[in-house]
């Protein structure tokens, strides 16, 4: 198997597994940690990319990876600060009426 | 031609002067939308004598460099936004001065206009673009921004973040696509995947995560879950902003995608399929419009209705004939419910500041203290009805023309049914605000400019209607739609 195909199906299976964690989880901090699981597959799929073609990477996926990380940051500060808010108001980091 | 960045950057400039010197912040808003109309007005004028507009930010070419687009879609688009920017912004002067001390208001003006400006520089950015990786990056620009704007109501912060997470999930199907895309194709150029694009395994997977992604965004039933909660419970110049811009932006994206990278893609099935779910979000929509108890709750489910009627376009399309005439009914609706639910929801905003709440079989007495606010209710829903002469008219009867040249029958069905539902939940809503009461409580009077710049907006769905000639001519600029009728209605 090439190096190319390994790091994408690895970057394959982290995405499942944060979908998976998505859903399974009501705990919000767990949910947005999945999140974050899931981006990490998609850029390890855009990693992989880069090196698929010759010894030489290509530049223009891991400049998007570049890209995607400062947004995953930002939208997980905001996550984290809503979170927060929520606990406050709630009592608990979960959003209110999940179970049904 | 350094006016595409400039729609783009004076917002964001704004933005940024609104954070650091919020003293300042409410007169740079004005400022900004006013710049923004004036330039989105340019815009359309230059596109429309000049045709298409293409540039390449600083210089750099297409596959490393950003590359700007705009068109006839584009210039609507940019000009819906900018004068339901103008005339919420407006309203958000009245808005957000008001005492906060009653009804539990306390959402906080300081937070108002920066977001609400970077969500409008992502709009602006999303409606330019030409490439789908920077489709993504406006995508989350505009998806942040609008999380943080829903959550300055507090009782808001749990929808709120249902809205994240959702948005967050969509972005994660919808990069995953693009980077299949690149792998195969090696740009992520629109106009360069629209030739080069061939129907493989990897392709059609690409097509599927992306529009996954973006129906989940765009809240197309049954994914539509989210979008009440958050548009009913966010502060109302919000509220307008979200359903008349921001679920247009994700359909604005899907429009663009399908029509260029995925047309040689899609099969028949996958634009039956389409419409299958929006025939799905005309019906229940409007059904849940209709039980709902609260008039914001009332209106954002409207919205999932309306969204439904967009999708119709995606079945019609694969008959040539109908597909140039369901895409102009279909831009025609985006935009006139952009005017009326915008409209719509400063309305509601309104009644709601006035009586401190919004339930549905409370509402007598608004008629008599906001006249113009309910005339501007009366106006949005006679566009969202489709009652002629309004906008949402001219959009239903070219859908409903469309259905019939293709054979397509039932679509008109469901066109017609869904505009009876309307005008049931329309008219529950005003049955019920036009009956008299003698008022016991003292009415809190909303500043005058939201009353009227609700109806302004309002107003604005049904001239849509009156002076379409000139906007469907701006259309036809760079239509790939309009062009392929031409060419193929001879075969």
């Amino acid at each position: 198997m090439s190096q190319f195909l390994w790091y994408a199906l690895i970057g394959a299976v982290l995405l499942c597994i944060g979908l998976a964690g998505l859903v399974i989880h009501r705990h919000l901090l767990r949910r947005i940690l999945a999140l974050n699981v899931m981006s990490t597959g998609v850029f390890l799929v855009f990693v992989a990319l880069a090196k698929r073609a010759g010894e030489v990477p290509d530049p223009v996926p891991l400049a998007m990876v570049l890209t995607g990380l400062v947004v995953s940051v930002s939208a997980t500060a905001l996550a984290l600060v809503l979170i927060v808010r929520i606990q406050h108001l709630h009592g608990s980091a979960e959003l209110p009426g999940d179970d049904a | 031609m350094s006016l595409m960045p400039a729609l783009v950057l004076i917002p964001l400039l704004a933005a940024f002067i609104a954070f650091m010197l919020p003293r300042i912040a409410r007169i740079t808003g004005l400022i900004a939308a006013v710049t923004v109309v004036g330039l989105s007005l340019t815009l359309a004028s230059h596109v429309n004598t000049g045709g298409p507009l293409r540039m390449s930010v600083a210089g750099w070419e297409p596959p490393l460099g950003i590359g700007l687009y705009a068109d006839g879609l584009t210039a609507l688009m940019l000009c819906l936004t900018a004068i339901v920017g103008l005339g919420t912004s407006i309203y958000a002067v009245g808005y957000f001065k008001v005492d906060r001390n009653h009804n539990g208001y306390n959402t906080s003006s300081s937070g108002w206009w920066p977001l609400w400006l970077s969500l409008w520089a992502g709009l602006n950015a999303l409606f330019l673009t030409d490439d789908i990786f920077n489709l993504y990056v406006t995508l989350e620009l505009m998806g942040l921004a609008a999380v943080a704007l829903v959550a300055l109501e507090a009782h808001a912060v749990a929808a709120a973040t249902r809205y994240l997470l959702v948005g967050l999930l969509g972005s994660m199907f919808y990069l995953l696509g693009v980077g299949l895309l690149y792998a195969l194709h090696g740009t992520v150029d629109m106009k360069i995947l629209t030739t080069t694009m061939q129907a493989e395994p990897a392709a059609w997977m690409a097509m599927a995560l992306m529009t996954a992604g973006l129906l989940l965004k765009t809240a197309l039933f049954p994914l539509h879950f989210w979008l009440p909660p958050a548009h009913a419970n966010a502060p109302a110049p919000v509220s307008a902003v979200l359903s008349a811009l921001v679920v247009k932006a994700s359909f604005y994206a899907l429009l663009r995608l399908w029509l260029g990278p995925f047309e040689a893609l899609a099969p028949d099935l996958a634009g039956q399929l389409m419409g299958i779910l929006g025939a799905g979000a005309i019906l229940w929509g409007s059904m849940q419009a209709l039980m709902a108890s609260r008039l914001k709750l009332v209106v954002a489910y409207s919205t999932v209705a309306q969204i439904g009627y967009l999708f119709l376009w995606f079945p019609l399309a694969d008959s040539t004939d109908a597909g140039s005439i369901a895409w102009y009914g279909v831009v025609w609706l985006a935009l006139s419910h952009g005017l009326a639910k915008a409209g719509l929801f400063l309305a509601a905003g309104n009644i709601l500041h006035a009586s401190g709440h919004d339930r549905v079989t409370d509402l007598a007495g608004v008629g008599q203290h906001l006249p113009v606010t309910l005339f501007a209710v009366g106006l949005s829903c006679a566009s969202i009805m489709g009652l002629p002469p309004s906008g949402g008219f001219v959009g239903k009867w070219l859908l409903l023309n469309a259905a019939f040249v293709s054979g397509q029958w039932w679509w008109a069905v469901v066109l017609l049914v869904g505009g009876v539902m309307a005008a049931s939940y329309s008219f529950r809503v005003l049955l019920h605000a036009f009956r008299n009461k003698e008022s016991k409580h003292p009415h809190h009077t909303p500043h005058p400019v939201m009353e009227w710049s609700a109806l302004a907006l309002a107003l604005g769905a049904i001239l849509l209607g009156i002076l379409s000639a000139q906007p469907l001519e701006l259309l036809e600029v760079g239509a790939t739609m309009g062009k392929l009728a031409l060419t193929e209605a001879p075969q």
